[in-house]
């Protein structure tokens, strides 16, 4: 069973992130589970949503406490919030930043573990041109786990944004081709 | 065979309403039984669902109109949480009294003070006594199935009951995860329309809700209590034949890896699963623990319980609510009470977890297992502790 | 006071206590606690209807002639058509138990 913890502030879409990823494991014929840190929602606050693949039924409801995958999708957010928190060992972080690898590891506090950038909001701007970075980190996120397969996840993202969707699955490979990986 | 979809969990329930053809749907939106709602009215506006969605201004309203929707014999649906439950308190018992059978779901949600709109079950456990028919789903599949099972039982011209579906608030209304939903056809094979002995027909006027002076309102007390522990076996009988229709079983007590345990772990609701983890890591370790999962609450299956505890050592209740100055919590109370006239109970254990949406994780539980084999040879001093919370 | 007796046993209650012949309290007579009751006096009486629009139990009834005559079932006797007649039409007369 993999694990994903999903950081961003009220607005950005780490929620439909997770939702876009449990849709496409489950399309997939797999099994998987999509929810927030169920609270007030308030555009900026800090918010996460997690995320359980797995190729067996999931029984357990429990919020992710150590997870496999943590996907940052504003770059401020690493500095208030401790994002490596319970990340297991060879797990993966996932930030949006224009930021170097030296730079990124010392705010991590010296995390070493692999690591993906991309600069999510440059791209989101440009394609998007919206500062909305959830579908633009799941290209991140597939370049370094291959945790969903491409073809389900651009399903799911019609499905889910219409005559929108055609921007986003761009925003989405752009980041895929624009994602350095750090291990 | 179904269609197995990602859904989020409250819209999946929508799903299953309008499968079961609603006629009648009145509801007010909180949260967390928002989505539900959310999603019937855009079925209804829509046209996907040729029902009437009553926009109303309170709870009690909704659930007022729910009551004369039923007596005119349309398929009724409501939903709600917390403070819209109690808001709809007094006008609970009229239906069960009436015989009236809504269906609602209720998204469990804390009560407040403090104000809290997460997971505990101190709403539903504020309406034990409304005489509806009460059962606990543990998950998106078993929300829906349980929805239709709830139309098919309510509606039975022997129940004629109302009745809830609890789904934990957040933990299952907001989680996508894969649900078969059946198809139109087979659940219209499993669920006749709703065609009630006696209605409000103009043609044929009846009155209903007439004074009960004291010289019948005991009588009519004891018929409506004869007939609702007489529900049990058109619940049963419904199950059954959803099993053979759908392929899934249902069972007023479930147990999971029982055999040989000393320590059995009772819970209602989505949180079994993360104790079935749990009691799979400790079986693992060597630790006979087993796990209860009580499907159904109202009317109590007293029989069936007693069956899953004999010959247990200990069995451990896991509350999510808390009745002051009592001598337990809401489950745990009852249970002791069932098992009091048992030669052969198990001790019981009463803990509280999990109030006000704290997390209630696999640790926690394996905490209670412990606890619990601690209790098997000293009586705990206490009539009930409490699980996760802050000492200092 | 004796226990309360119930009129039927709980077997015998109809289904939710409903009631399956609607305006049934019809059948309840109410005018069996009368002291006086009105008398018309057919001479005098003018067709007016006040007894009829004023009796708070609604008693009053036209008969074929025109005449309001009371209906002794829900009459309680209290007086107020014999009060209002226009005409001193209606006595209140002493009832003979």
């Amino acid at each position: 069973m993999i694990e994903v913890r999903l950081h961003g502030r009220g607005g950005q879409g780490a929620v439909t992130s997770a939702e876009l990823l449990a849709i496409s494991a489950i399309n997939q014929g797999r099994y998987a589970q999509a929810f927030p840190s169920f609270g007030p929602e308030r555009r900026g606050a800090p918010v996460m949503a997690f995320v359980r693949v797995s190729d067996q039924v999931i029984r357990t409801r429990e919020k992710v406490y150590h997870p496999d995958i943590v996907v940052v999708l504003d770059p401020s957010l690493p500095t208030i919030v401790d994002v490596v928190k319970g990340l297991k060992e060879n797990g993966w972080v996932i930030l949006n930043s224009h930021k170097d690898e030296k730079t990124l590891r010392e705010v991590l506090k010296g995390y070493v573990g692999n690591l993906a950038v991309v600069d999510a909001t440059k791209i989101a701007m440009e394609v998007l041109g919206l500062p909305i970075t959830n579908t633009t980190m799941l290209g991140a996120l597939l370049k370094a786990t291959g945790l969903v397969e491409l073809n389900y996840l651009e399903e799911a993202l019609e499905h889910r944004f219409g005559r929108l969707a055609e921007k986003n699955k761009a925003a989405m490979k752009r980041a895929m081709e624009e994602t350095k990986v750090y291990q | 065979m179904g269609k197995r979809v990602a859904m989020e969990v409250s819209i999946a329930i929508a799903e299953a309403v309008k499968l079961a053809r609603a006629e009648v749907i009145a509801a007010y939106p909180i949260t967390p039984q928002t989505h539900i709602v959310e999603h019937l009215s855009e079925l209804v506006a829509n046209g996907e669902l040729d029902a009437e969605y009553v926009t109303v201004e309170s709870e009690h309203s909704a659930i007022s109109c729910c009551l004369g929707s039923v007596a005119t014999g349309a398929r009724t649906f409501t939903s709600t949480s917390s403070q819209g439950l109690a808001l709809m308190h007094e006008i609970l018992f009229i239906a069960s009294a009436l015989r009236l059978p809504v269906v609602m779901v209720v998204a469990n949600r804390a009560l407040s003070a403090p104000i809290s709109i997460w997971n505990d079950h101190s709403d539903i456990m504020a309406q034990r006594d409304i005489g509806w028919i009460q059962t606990f789903a543990e998950n998106g599949q078993e929300a829906v199935d349980l929805v239709l099972h709830a139309f098919r039982v309510a509606e039975d011209r022997n129940v004629m009951f109302p009745m809830i579906v609890n789904i934990d608030g957040f933990t299952l209304s907001h989680v996508i995860e894969p649900i078969v939903l059946p198809d139109q056809e087979d659940v219209d094979a499993f669920l006749p329309p709703f065609r009630p002995k006696y209605k409000l027909d103009p043609r044929k006027p009846i009155s209903i809700g007439a004074v009960g002076v004291p010289e019948i309102y005991f009588e009519a007390k004891k018929a409506q209590d004869e007939a609702f522990k007489n529900s049990r076996r058109v619940i049963l009988r419904a199950w059954k034949d959803f099993a053979t229709r759908f392929g899934r079983e249902y069972h007023p007590v479930e147990t999971y890896r029982m055999e040989d345990a000393e320590v059995g772990l009772l819970i209602m609701g989505s949180l079994a699963e993360t104790a079935m983890t749990a009691v799979d890591k400790m079986r693992e370790e060597g630790k006979k623990v087993g796990l209860i999962r009580l499907r159904l609450w109202r009317p109590f299956p007293t029989k069936e319980f007693r069956k899953a505890v004999s010959g247990l050592p200990v069995l451990a209740v896991i509350d999510r609510a808390l009745t002051p100055g009592a001598s337990g919590g809401p489950v745990g109370t009852e249970v002791r009470s069932v098992l009091y006239h048992c030669a052969r109970r198990p001790r019981v254990v009463n803990f509280v977890a999990g109030l006000g949406g704290r997390d209630v994780t696999v640790e926690d539980f394996e905490e209670m297992a412990d606890r619990a084999f601690f209790y098997k040879k000293k009586r705990p001093k206490e009539a009930y502790e409490l699980i996760g919370v802050r000492e200092s | 006071m004796g226990k309360d007796q119930a009129l039927m046993s709980w077997k015998d209650v109809p289904f939710g206590l409903y009631i399956f012949e609607p305006g049934n309290s019809a059948q309840f007579k109410t005018g069996d606690w009368r002291s006086m009751r009105p008398e018309l006096d057919k001479e005098k009486c003018v067709k007016c209807g006040s007894c009829y629009i004023l009796c708070p139990d609604m008693c009053y009834e036209a008969d074929e002639e025109g005449f309001y005559q009371v209906n002794l079932f829900y009459c309680k006797g209290c007086g107020i058509c014999a009060a209002v007649c226009p005409k001193g039409a209606i006595t209140m007369v002493l009832e003979e138990v």
